[in-house]
């Protein structure tokens, strides 16, 4: 078990203070003392398919280590575990994937009072108390700072294969498919990502009148929209469409509509029950 | 107090939508686990706007209440305690929308967990989630407990499932936690409230993820001399990168309950009998039935029996899903215990399993979900018996311990409830306990759902009210 009380140590429990892993995902907060969370595997388990590692693993060194026994983390594979899970957005392989907070099972962070606390458990299989877990991901170090991580493997595919077509309505496309890893839409073409056997593969793309390419557009990176899968057709200007998720990859920025204002509430009873003086990663957007 | 209450219901639902009287009271005063409790009245709302009227009323006299569906739940998650409003939801059980293109259903949470499959079967589509008792669980109690389920090995649990909820607050407020939205800005709230035991409100609607149905299915039972080698068998299944659809194992005495109960032809003088399926597009199945045959082989598989056909396959499956209807046979009455351990434990813990109850001269079935190491064992016994009960809580409890002390945890699909509230401290510190309680406190400040839940004293003390002595927790 990786020893936590240092991190704990430079945490404190008073005065703010902010993390940072590897800064891919906007880094800390300036002007703010600043810890980095344990880095390092602690075991891989292939056979229950499970990996522990200080949250400031970068992600990539992790699925190196997983990719001996053919797995990897589901999760994208830039900056640290940390850093992924506390803002929690997918990939492009979301559909395929899941969402983010289902690959953490254990987590242990530092709280505002500078306690180690630990929440979820070891197994892939847990519904013993609250799922605090699903909490912390997406909560962008705003509740606690995770210290060290259970998470859970995949098995790498076999055949991995990107296709496309020009001009093909996305619903239709998406309808034919079983189980696809990706579907984007940029307005004009369809992009598939299909893995699986490779006879599967093919036939599927086949079926769907795919051809082969190379990998996937690039992404425009003006604003990341979350929006009803069901509205992906009302996105108009420069994007590439995640179908059947909803996310939207836009050339524009954008500012999301506001939220229910009762879960604002809730949310900001949350912050306040978990740091009560606004010290971990103060002037963060936790709403 | 209660009957003061029980008018401003009559009044805000319909009289005979609230009753007080004896026997739904008895019937309201415990769900499908061996704990009772106390109902004060028991309401029937048929919309979010009564179940508001509900929680609204129960909030202003400060009595607590117990939302609560179908009441399948073993943990005694939905046994109302000192005289709680118990809120059955099982009116709300409409099917509210289905977006085919997106796979995505609103439901009410009364709708049955099997239901929902039925109804999207035309679109080639089905709920993940399938608990034992999905013929008769709700949604909502799905989302209450987190529920799993066979299928759960590869599809995940129900909170996988699960994209936005509307949820009744305990104080009648309404809340939208999440909708379709992949990726709902703010806290996880929607990922904080599955699980939550009708402790964090009242979900009013769930928005469902709905999966599609594989193209290909093929179901086969593996037979073994030894427990270990079937667990063995589930191990190098896994380590060799595939993830079955199901992997359940049945052990000797379970085996031959069924057999007697369905007459399925199941090999009756088997240590341990592994039910897998794999599921997904054809090519894929045939290459890894035949890559789980040869580890199964491998690790001294006695047999293998594929399923021939669909009628084969429903054969093999309904002796897994039986296993709690032909327990009968042996005695009337049953205990079914609920851990997780490491797979790569479940020999080593299954021995203690064996052990603890031999000890405790109790018979023990075990039929679980091999595949993510979610045990089940099922003490059987006869109630009548003197001194019985003790026996099998004392060996309930060590076979807990056991399990946690393998690496495992408490629940892995029924959850705390009443009934391991008590042992959450064997995997929780103080500080653990104190943000779990912090969770509940910012949904429900004034501890008026479902109170003394989960959450051991002194982590529950903002609850309204302590377990009465007439409660058998």
């Amino acid at each position: 078990m990786i020893e936590l009380a240092p991190f704990a140590e430079a945490v404190g429990s008073d005065g703010p203070i902010t993390i940072s892993g590897l800064g891919t995902r906007g880094g800390q907060v300036l002007g703010v003392r600043c810890v980095r969370a344990p880095s390092g595997i602690d075991w891989v388990q292939p056979d229950e398919m499970v990996v522990a590692c200080g949250a400031g693993t970068p992600v990539h060194e992790v699925n190196a280590a997983l990719a001996k026994h053919g797995q990897r983390v589901a999760l994208p594979d830039s900056g640290t575990i940390g850093g992924a899970l506390a803002v929690g957005h997918s990939d492009i392989r979301r559909l395929g994937d899941g969402p983010v907070r289902d690959v953490l099972l254990q987590a242990r962070y530092i709280s505002a009072a500078g306690e180690i606390v630990k929440a979820g458990g070891p197994t892939v299989k847990n519904v013993s108390g609250f799922d605090l877990c699903r909490l912390l991901v997406g909560s962008r170090g705003t509740l606690g700072f995770v210290g060290d991580v259970i998470v859970r493997t995949r098995p790498l595919a076999q055949h991995s294969q990107w296709f496309s077509a020009p001009a093909v309505d996305p619903s239709v496309c998406f309808a034919r498919l079983y189980r696809p890893i990706s579907v984007l839409w940029d307005g004009a073409t369809v992009w598939v990502l299909l893995e699986g056997h490779a006879a599967d593969v093919n036939e599927q793309a086949t079926g769907a009148g795919l051809s082969q390419c190379d990998g996937p557009p690039s992404l425009p990176t003006g604003s990341r929209r979350v929006v009803p899968p069901a509205a992906i057709g009302d996105v108009t200007g420069t994007f590439v469409t995640e179908v059947g998720v909803g996310v939207v990859h836009h050339a524009d920025p954008w500012t999301p509509p506001p939220g229910d204002e009762r879960a604002a509430q809730l949310e900001r009873a949350l912050k306040h029950e978990f740091d009560p003086t606004g010290r971990l990663n103060p002037g963060v957007q936790f709403g | 107090m209660i009957a003061a209450l029980a008018d401003e219901l009559r009044a805000a639902l319909t009289p005979e939508r609230v009753r007080t009287g004896s026997t739904e009271l008895g019937l309201y005063a415990r769900d499908a686990s061996n704990i009772g409790g106390s109902a004060g009245a028991v309401c029937f709302p048929t919309s979010t706007a009564e179940v508001q009227a509900c929680v609204r009323a129960a909030h202003r006299h400060r009595v607590p209440f117990v939302a609560r569906g179908a009441g399948t739940g073993l943990a005694g998650g939905a046994t109302p305690l000192d005289d709680a409003l118990v809120i059955v939801l099982t009116k709300m059980n409409r099917v509210l929308s289905v977006d085919p293109i997106n796979r995505l259903a609103w439901v009410e949470p009364g709708v049955l967990n099997l239901d929902l499959s039925r109804q999207v079967a035309h679109l080639g589509l089905h709920f993940a989630p399938d608990p034992s008792s999905q013929q008769s669980c709700s949604i909502g109690g799905n989302v209450a407990n987190n529920s799993g389920g066979p299928h759960c090995l590869s599809d995940g649990v129900t909170a996988s499932h699960i994209l936005g909820l509307e949820v009744v607050l305990s104080d009648g407020s309404l809340v939208q936690l999440g909708a379709t939205e992949a990726e709902p800005r703010g806290f996880d709230l929607r990922g904080a409230f599955v699980g939550s035991e009708g402790m964090f409100g009242v979900a009013t609607k769930v928005c469902v993820r709905l999966t599609q149905n594989a193209p290909a299915v093929r179901t086969m039972l593996m037979d073994f001399d030894s427990v270990e080698d079937g667990a063995q068998t589930v191990s190098a299944i896994i380590a060799a990168g595939m993830v079955p659809a199901a992997l359940e194992m049945m052990d000797k005495l379970c085996v031959q309950a069924v057999e007697a109960y369905i007459h399925a032809d199941l090999p009756v003088d088997a240590a341990a009998v592994l039910l897998v399926e794999v599921a997904g597009l054809p090519h894929g199945v045939e290459a890894d039935l035949a890559r789980i045959i040869a580890i199964g082989n491998a690790h001294g598989a006695r047999s293998v029996r594929i399923a021939q056909d669909e009628a084969e396959r429903a054969l093999l499956w309904k002796g897994r899903k039986s296993a709690f209807g032909a327990i009968a046979r042996i005695k009337p009455n049953y205990y079914l215990h609920d851990t997780v351990v490491p797979r790569r434990m479940l020999p080593q813990v299954l021995r203690q399993v064996y052990e603890i109850t031999e000890r405790y001269q109790l018979q023990v079935l075990n039929v679980f979900h091999a595949g993510d190491g979610n045990l089940h064992p099922l003490l059987v016994f006869d109630k009548r018996e003197p001194g019985v009960m003790e026996r099998v809580l004392a060996a309930g409890e060590e076979i807990v311990r056991a399990s946690v002390a393998a690496g495992g945890v408490l629940s892995g699909e029924h959850g705390i409830g009443l009934e391991k509230r008590d042992f959450m401290p064997m995997m929780f510190g103080p500080a653990d306990l104190a943000a779990q309680a912090a969770m509940r406190r910012a949904f429900d400040p004034d501890g008026l759902a479902n109170p003394f839940k989960v959450l051991p004293s002194p982590a529950a003390c903002g609850d309204v009210q302590n377990v009465p002595a007439g409660a058998w927790v």
